[in-house]
């Protein structure tokens, strides 16, 4: 198979790499660029762990192959706050025990950005319904739902600050 | 036969760490340390690992249920360019031999499958190549002959099976992998007296815990040394882990298994033999380090660890007071193709078979068979599960033939708080409990008379509401000397079941603790550092935690069977008595005062009744470490400041006889759920209104950490009792391999919340006197969620067997009752 060049722009970065037209992004960001807290449960679209933002639009990366990326924007988890600086969302999760073995939990936090560009303030139903696209199967999600409320209370407060 | 009742000597237990003792960092809400790196992305999972010259494999997996393998035609698949090895089974039964089995005598199963396949998606050949996506493709080019067998699917054919739909000819003419009859007190004798017998026949069908992440390995061989360095997801590698360097023929030390962050087990990841086999298989036979992971096809379909799928024949005798006296049962379980555990996964259920009730007596016979399916491992209760399905369904049977009340009934049967330690007909101890206690602060968070006065209500507007009840047994630290009882002839008769831990004080007063089972989302690292801050008054920000691996690894178990926690609290208190040990002896020539007249302080060591007169634990190991002339003479007293220590199960005896298991499974926990449910009769929707949870997991660590357990728990329980199944059709055809028809629960499928409350009953035998916490809700989950449907559904009649009940099973049972009630 011919390899094509693509170029995209991953977490504010560009890179150009030729690939194989049948390269899936998830394997793309994961083993291609070594990004690999973007996770792979289901392979089947079903699950959403591989969840990423493609031009702000939350995207399961095991459905998509590499080359549609071409010319566009990736978010992944790498892009939020690092380990000893979490963002809002990040240390809200961590605040409300909104994980627990971490591995549903990159495709949760990109799932809930996009949902909290979208409105900053989402209710408890909001936030359950856009849930439901992805499946977490170790904490029943009630706390996930206790973080992202928390989240929105976080960032009001960082605004404050500022 | 067992004594049973209130044990009025009970065995001396060997706690120091007192649970009415004042504690500073144990129960309070600390946020997890593993938190962090997993909310960046910066977990080391299994799949993340990448060595330089890394090559990748695929499996080749039997689209047959049972066939014999006639031929393999690997030549166009190894002509690829880009593949490096294809192994067929004969090609690695010559590097390898059977992969571990505990059941005895052992049922042989290989990691690549030879001469037959036995179950849909069993490994027929193992490609490796320079990426995952060309071994794939090499597989698609590989060709088998095959020669079909008769599949046997259905358990109770299998029974009586022969010739070729036997599927291992060399243990006998039939597929009855094993069948044990167990009398545990005068069952018969009790039935012959019994005013009431209620029976019912009960269906616990084939689920699985299906982390997120699958399983798999990297490993790499080293021609130099011989060596095989192997990271895998797996657990008990520092406890059983040689049997995988049995497997690659091998000498153990030439293995080193190295632990990986798990992305979720619940069991099913207790002890992953066969990943690691390939992956090591692979990288000798290719001479550059392999990665293997399953897709989820590959786990639905092979990953040895579906749970447990049983049909059950129950009895229940009652006296004229509707006093439970003895329960018997006849169960058939479909353990699929292998028998890795034996029957490990009802041994595990006797250890609470009676649940929270005083039933003198029980008599179990079992009946273990073979079907072409994926074979039974672990699965979140490790068959208790299903115990206590078993013991609450016939429960609410009798109430509803014997027209009881379910709460007086339950209560009037309970164990009372003043009866324990408390010996059960098999033999084994329930340490502590407190179950009126626990059903008083369910009935009392849920509102129970307010839902029963809206369920009346509700029934006049045509609205189905249903409130349920269950009052469920978790054990917790298992000591493995059941298995002794479970084989008809004791293999390999083990009684130990420790787990360690290893700690280092820096110069500078940091702590390092090493622990010797892996992370599996269950925040080990977190109980670790508050244990350990709670002995030495440290802060736990100055604590970190590394996993060893099985070249540095001490006596470890690892977690399952609700143990960890009590496990790596008595591990972390064990080694830290010993440090503080040191830090006395050498703080008392730094101040010159008697050991005896130090104290821990915060972070220090004092003198007694003299404030201000102290040394930090810092200044203490700075001496310890580099001033060794400035200390006495002492050969105890050499330099550094560290120590291991390795804690044995806190109570176990030797299991005695067939009729008496003795002690194996003791530290008790306890839970009583309340789900109100709505169903909608029209669709067979499932709704829940409310749910409240008490548990009992003794002292708890970490309160935030217990909820999210229960939460989770509960969660799997309910998509066990409503949705999940494998669901293989007659001809061992499995029909859902992927998620997409597997279904897991969502959001939407679950209570919005999960009211939580706590008894705590500590354990005397445990530090601090812990209990586990990890199993319990979806060892209570099911028959609470049945329970309540069933009520809801009381006007109508129906009566619930099955488990999942699924909305078109709902929907069918609503129907013949209809029907039924038309034809009256």
């Amino acid at each position: 198979m011919d390899d094509f060049e693509i170029s995209v722009t991953v977490n504010g970065r560009l890179y150009k790499r030729r690939i194989e037209p049948r390269l899936l992004l998830s394997d793309f960001i994961r083993h291609g660029l070594g990004l690999t807290g973007t996770h792979v449960g289901c392979e089947n679209g079903v699950c959403g762990a591989c969840t990423i933002l493609l031009d702000g639009l939350a995207t399961r990366s095991c459905c998509t192959l590499a080359v549609q990326a071409d010319g566009r924007r990736i978010e992944t988890v790498e892009s939020l706050g690092r380990a000893n600086n979490l963002n809002p969302l990040q240390r809200a999760f961590w605040q409300m025990h909104g994980l627990q073995c971490g591995y549903c939990t990159p495709g949760m936090l990109m799932l809930m950005t996009e949902l909290l560009r979208e409105n900053p303030n989402p209710d408890r139903e909001t936030i359950r319904l856009r849930l439901n696209d992805n499946i977490c199967r170790c904490t029943g999600y009630e706390d996930i739902v206790n973080s992202v409320e928390r989240a929105v209370e976080l960032m009001r407060e960082d605004k404050a600050v500022r | 036969m067992a004594q049973v009742g209130k044990i009025h000597s009970p065995p001396a237990g060997r706690q120091k760490e007192r649970p009415d003792q004042k504690l500073n960092v144990i129960g309070t809400r600390m946020l997890r340390k593993e938190d962090p790196r997993f909310l960046a992305g910066r977990g080391r999972y299994i799949d993340d690992i990448a060595l330089a010259g890394m090559a990748h494999a695929a499996v080749l997996r039997s689209p047959h249920a049972h066939a014999r393998i006639r031929s393999i035609d690997k030549g166009a698949a190894q002509a690829l360019p880009g593949v490096l090895a294809v192994l067929t089974g004969e090609d690695a039964a010559a590097e390898t031999d059977p992969l571990p089995c505990f059941a005895n005598p052992p049922v042989v199963q290989r990691c690549i499958a030879v001469g037959k396949v036995r179950h849909v998606g069993e490994a027929v050949a193992l490609v490796v190549a320079e990426s995952r996506y060309i071994a794939e493709d090499a597989v698609a080019l590989i060709k088998v002959a095959y020669e079909p067998l008769p599949a046997v699917s259905d358990m109770m054919d299998a029974i009586n099976s022969r010739g070729d739909a036997v599927l291992h000819p060399e243990r006998g003419p039939d597929n009855v992998a094993e069948h044990r009859n167990y009398l545990f007190g005068p069952v018969e004798e009790e039935f012959a007296r019994a005013v009431h017998v209620v029976k019912r026949r009960l269906r616990w069908s084939r689920s699985g815990a299906q982390p997120l992440e699958t399983a798999g390995a990297v490993a790499s061989f080293d021609e130099g040394s011989g060596k095989f360095t192997i990271s895998v997801n797996g657990s008990m590698y520092n406890y059983i882990g040689f049997t995988i360097a049995t497997a690659l023929k091998v000498p153990s030390h030439q293995v080193n298994l190295v632990p990986v962050d798990a992305g979720g087990s619940f069991g099913s990841k207790l002890f992953l033999h066969k990943v690691a086999v390939l992956a090591a298989l692979g990288s000798r036979a290719a001479g550059v380090p392999v990665k293997y992971i399953e897709d989820r096809i590959d786990n639905i379909t092979s990953c040895d660890n579906h749970g447990s799928d049983r049909i059950y024949d129950v009895e229940l005798a009652l006296d004229a007071d509707h006093k439970m006296t003895a329960l018997r049962y006849r169960v058939v379980d479909d353990y699929g193709a292998y028998f890795q555990y034996g029957l490990g996964t009802h041994g595990n259920g006797f250890s609470q078979t009676v649940g929270p009730y005083k039933i003198r007596a029980v008599g179990a016979e079992i009946y273990a068979v073979f079907t072409n399916k994926c074979q039974q491992g672990a699965c979140r209760g490790f068959g208790s599960e299903v115990t206590n399905f078993m013991i609450e369904r016939i429960v609410d049977a009798a109430v509803a033939e014997l027209g009881l009340d379910p709460i007086a009934f339950r209560r009037d049967n309970f164990i009372q708080p003043d009866e324990f330690p408390y010996q059960i007909p098999t033999g084994n101890l329930y340490d502590s409990g407190n179950y009126p206690g626990a059903l008083d602060m369910a009935l009392q968070m849920l509102g129970y008379d307010d839902w029963r006065a809206k369920q009346q209500a509700a029934r006049t507007e045509g609205r189905y509401i249903g409130i349920g009840i269950a009052s469920c047994q978790e054990k917790g630290v298992f000591s493995a000397t059941e298995f002794w009882m479970l084989n008809r002839v004791p293999g390999f008769a083990l009684t130990s079941s420790p787990e360690s831990a290893s700690i280092k004080i820096d110069p500078t007063g940091k702590a390092v603790v090493s622990l010797h089972a892996p992370c599996w989302g269950n925040s080990p690292e977190t109980v670790a550092a508050m244990v350990l801050a709670e002995q030495l008054g440290m802060d736990p920000a100055d604590i970190s935690i590394t996993y060893a691996d099985t070249d540095h690894g001490l006596p470890g178990t690892g977690p399952g069977g609700s143990r960890y926690t009590v496990m790596v609290t008595g591990a972390v208190t064990g080694a830290a008595a010993i440090i503080k040990e040191k830090l006395r002896r050498v703080a008392s020539h730094m101040l010159e005062a008697g050991p005896q007249d130090l104290e821990f302080r915060a972070g220090k060591i004092g003198v007694k009744g003299a404030p201000g007169l102290e040394v930090t634990i810092a200044e203490v190991a700075m001496q310890a470490h580099f001033f060794r002339l400035s200390l006495p003479d002492d050969p105890d007293l050499t330099s550094g400041l560290e120590a291991s220590y390795t804690y044995d199960h806190p109570l176990a005896t030797l299991p005695k006889s067939d009729s008496d298991f003795g002690i194996f499974y003791p530290i008790m926990g306890h839970m009583c759920h309340m789900p109100v449910v709505e169903v909608d009769v029209k669709t067979g929707q499932v709704n829940f209104l409310d749910y409240v949870a008490v548990h009992d997991c003794g002292t708890m660590i970490n309160p935030m950490t217990v909820d999210g357990h229960v939460r989770g728990g509960t969660a799997q329980g309910i998509g066990t009792a409503l949705l999940e199944r494998f669901h293989y059709d007659a001809k061992g055809q499995l029909l859902n391999t992927s998620f997409q028809d597997y279904l897991i629960p969502r959001i939407a499928e679950l209570p919005s919340k999960i009211r939580i409350g706590h008894i705590v009953t500590p354990s005397p035998y445990t530090e601090y006197g812990v209990k586990g916490a990890g199993e319990g809700g979806r060892m209570v989950a099911p028959p609470a969620v049945v329970c309540a449907i069933e009520d809801a559904l009381r006007p109508l009649g129906v009566e619930i067997d099955t488990v999942p009940v699924t909305p078109a099973r709902l929907r069918a049972l609503i129907r013949e009752a209809e029907a039924k009630k038309r034809a009256r």
